[in-house]
């Protein structure tokens, strides 16, 4: 399922962050072609989430670049990110507890909307019918999350493995060229966790480039393409599963520590 | 007896309708922004106001009318553009006190440019009474409470029904990740001011026929439409709605049958005893996860 050819849709060069004088990433690049899975791993305090949130939007770099489909948009803000392509999930997640599973999705439709207020009041019937044919598609991401039973539910009554898949299938909702998944499966017994494996695979498949923090190691090295692995914020080490899980510095820095029964967050 | 107590339910659903207006003024700028905004009751003054002095310089009632409630949808959208939006990083309570300040720029402004008078707006459809049941309704009175349903239904479908409204939901019950879902935040609460702003003014001009207008209209109606948004519950159209009428035939109540020194009283007693016991109103919505 590797997509050697295309050219690359999220392009990070140089990308850095100064934390009151800790270097909490430095000099980190990598890049992702349709329908690749990349895995940033790395131990507790690495600079993985940190630099998910510097891709996303949510910290500025003080150093590098972030290139979305030819686009420089570095430290761009989120709501704009995800209308030019990029969405991602959260680890602690981000939902609408208040509103049922099923507006939760419908709402990533919201940009396909954008400007259409004062169109929907004036044309009631065709607005309407608009709605509709957004809640079937949001019916439709559901049932592929295996949530469709659950779409009336207040989503804050959810169990914690579906409010997962909930913020997937809400990330899908907008269509995205890149998705980055912050520990899809933590916190997912067995079978959620070979079903998440499965839903990630489909979604590449169909050429969504895919960037994930994962600490299940068996899922990282299942379905991963290419695997960046950081350690003090910066890289060092990176290319297929199995020529990572060989480099001395990666079983050093990291598969060392897992030995020993880590398997908290980071 | 009968009669009487009609009577003085007619006139609090009509003072409560107006309330409810207000209510869910604060309400649609609370859930958008977190922000209570005390200017509320000048956009409420601005709307009688606007009419009167559109209605003076010869247009017809109706035009004068939505020249008044869009002009100050437009102000609404600019005090968000101009100051609230400006200070985005402030604490909230930064954020209220540029609402007061706002409430008293515009008390001035109107003072200067249309004078301190007292005006009255001539009632929609005559002042000819109907009767029921031994009580008597004003024409006024019908305009009041059905602008009110026609209001609060048309934001029902609007939340219930379009996309759009979904999206001032999902921003009300996270912002941050509305945003992630790709929602201009920042848009939703230029269009809940705007909105906010010309739902306040419609409710002027539809009571200034009935208890007359003038710059200083504003405040007090500010104070029982907050109370009624407290009432029912900070953050939901419904709890605006039940709390607006419910303060309105309260206050009524009071003043038919004790008297009219005690109504205001009466009514802050009773949502005193109300919040002690039930600290986010009637229909509060549950404390949300925000980051």
């Amino acid at each position: 399922m590797s997509t050697e050819t295309g050219r690359p849709l999220l392009v990070v060069e140089g990308l850095g962050i100064v934390f009151g004088g800790l270097r909490a990433v430095h000099d980190v690049g990598f890049a992702l072609k349709p329908g690749e899975i990349v895995s940033i791993i790395g131990p507790n305090g690495a600079g993985k989430t940190t630099l998910f949130n510097m891709i996303s939007g949510l910290y500025m770099p003080a150093s590098g670049s972030v290139r979305l489909d030819g686009e420089v948009v570095t430290g761009m803000a989120s709501h704009l990110l995800a209308r030019r392509g990029l969405s991602r999930t959260f680890q602690n997640l981000q939902i609408f507890p208040a509103m049922s599973v099923l507006e939760n999705v419908m709402s990533g439709f919201h940009l396909k909307e954008k400007g259409s207020l004062f169109a929907d009041l004036l044309n009631w019937p065709t607005a309407r019918s608009r709605t509709r044919a957004i809640e079937a598609a949001a019916r439709a991401l559901l049932a592929r999350v295996g949530l469709e039973r659950a779409a009336e539910r207040e989503a804050g009554a959810l169990s914690y493995g579906s409010l997962k898949r909930l913020e997937i299938a809400r990330a899908l909702a907008l269509s995205p060229k890149v998705l980055l998944l912050d520990e899809p499966a933590a916190g997912c017994n067995a079978t959620e966790t070979e079903e998440i494996d499965r839903l990630i695979e489909e979604i590449a498949h169909e050429g969504t480039a895919i960037l994930l923090v994962e600490h299940d190691m068996k899922m990282v090295m299942r379905i991963s393409n290419h695997i960046v692995v950081l350690d003090h914020g910066e890289k060092i080490a990176e290319g297929d599963p199995a020529t990572v899980s060989r480099d001395p510095r990666v079983i050093e820095a990291y598969l060392g520590v897992q030995q020993e029964g880590s398997h908290a967050g980071g | 007896m009968m009669s009487d107590f009609l009577q003085f339910a007619v006139s609090g659903v009509t003072v409560g309708a107006v309330y409810a207006l207000i209510a869910l003024g604060f309400t649609l700028i609370y859930n958008a922004s977190d922000v209570v905004n005390f200017a509320q009751g000048e956009f409420v003054m601005l709307g009688g106001m606007g009419t009167v002095f559109a209605l003076q310089a010869g247009l017809p009632l109706p035009l004068a009318a939505l020249i008044a409630v869009m002009g100050t949808a437009m102000i609404g959208i600019a005090f968000n553009k101009l100051a609230i939006e400006r200070a985005r990083n402030a604490p909230i309570v930064s954020l209220i006190i540029i609402t007061i300040g706002a409430s008293i720029f515009l008390q001035g402004v109107v003072q200067v440019v249309f004078g301190k008078g007292i005006h009255r707006l001539p009632a929609f459809s005559g002042d000819e009474p109907l009767r029921l049941l031994g009580a008597t309704i004003t024409p006024q009175s019908l305009w009041v409470i059905g602008g009110a349903l026609v209001v609060f239904a048309a934001l029902y479908l609007f939340f219930t029904r379009t996309i759009t409204g979904l999206a001032v939901l999902a921003t009300a019950n996270n912002r941050f990740a509305a945003r992630l879902a790709g929602i201009d935040t920042d848009f939703m609460m230029t269009l809940s001011f705007g909105v906010s702003a010309a739902i306040g003014a419609l409710a002027g001009v539809l009571i200034s026929p009935i208890t007359l207008t003038s710059y200083q209209v504003g405040v007090p109606l500010a104070l029982k439409g907050f109370a009624a948004a407290m009432l029912g519950g900070m953050g939901n159209p419904k709890g605006a709605l039940v709390g607006g009428v419910l303060l309105g035939v309260l206050e009524a109540m009071t003043a038919g049958y004790l008297s009219s020194h005690y109504k205001d009283a009466v009514a802050f007693i009773v949502i005193l005893v109300l919040l002690s016991v039930k600290p986010q109103g009637l229909f509060g919505l549950r404390t949300v996860n925000r980051v």
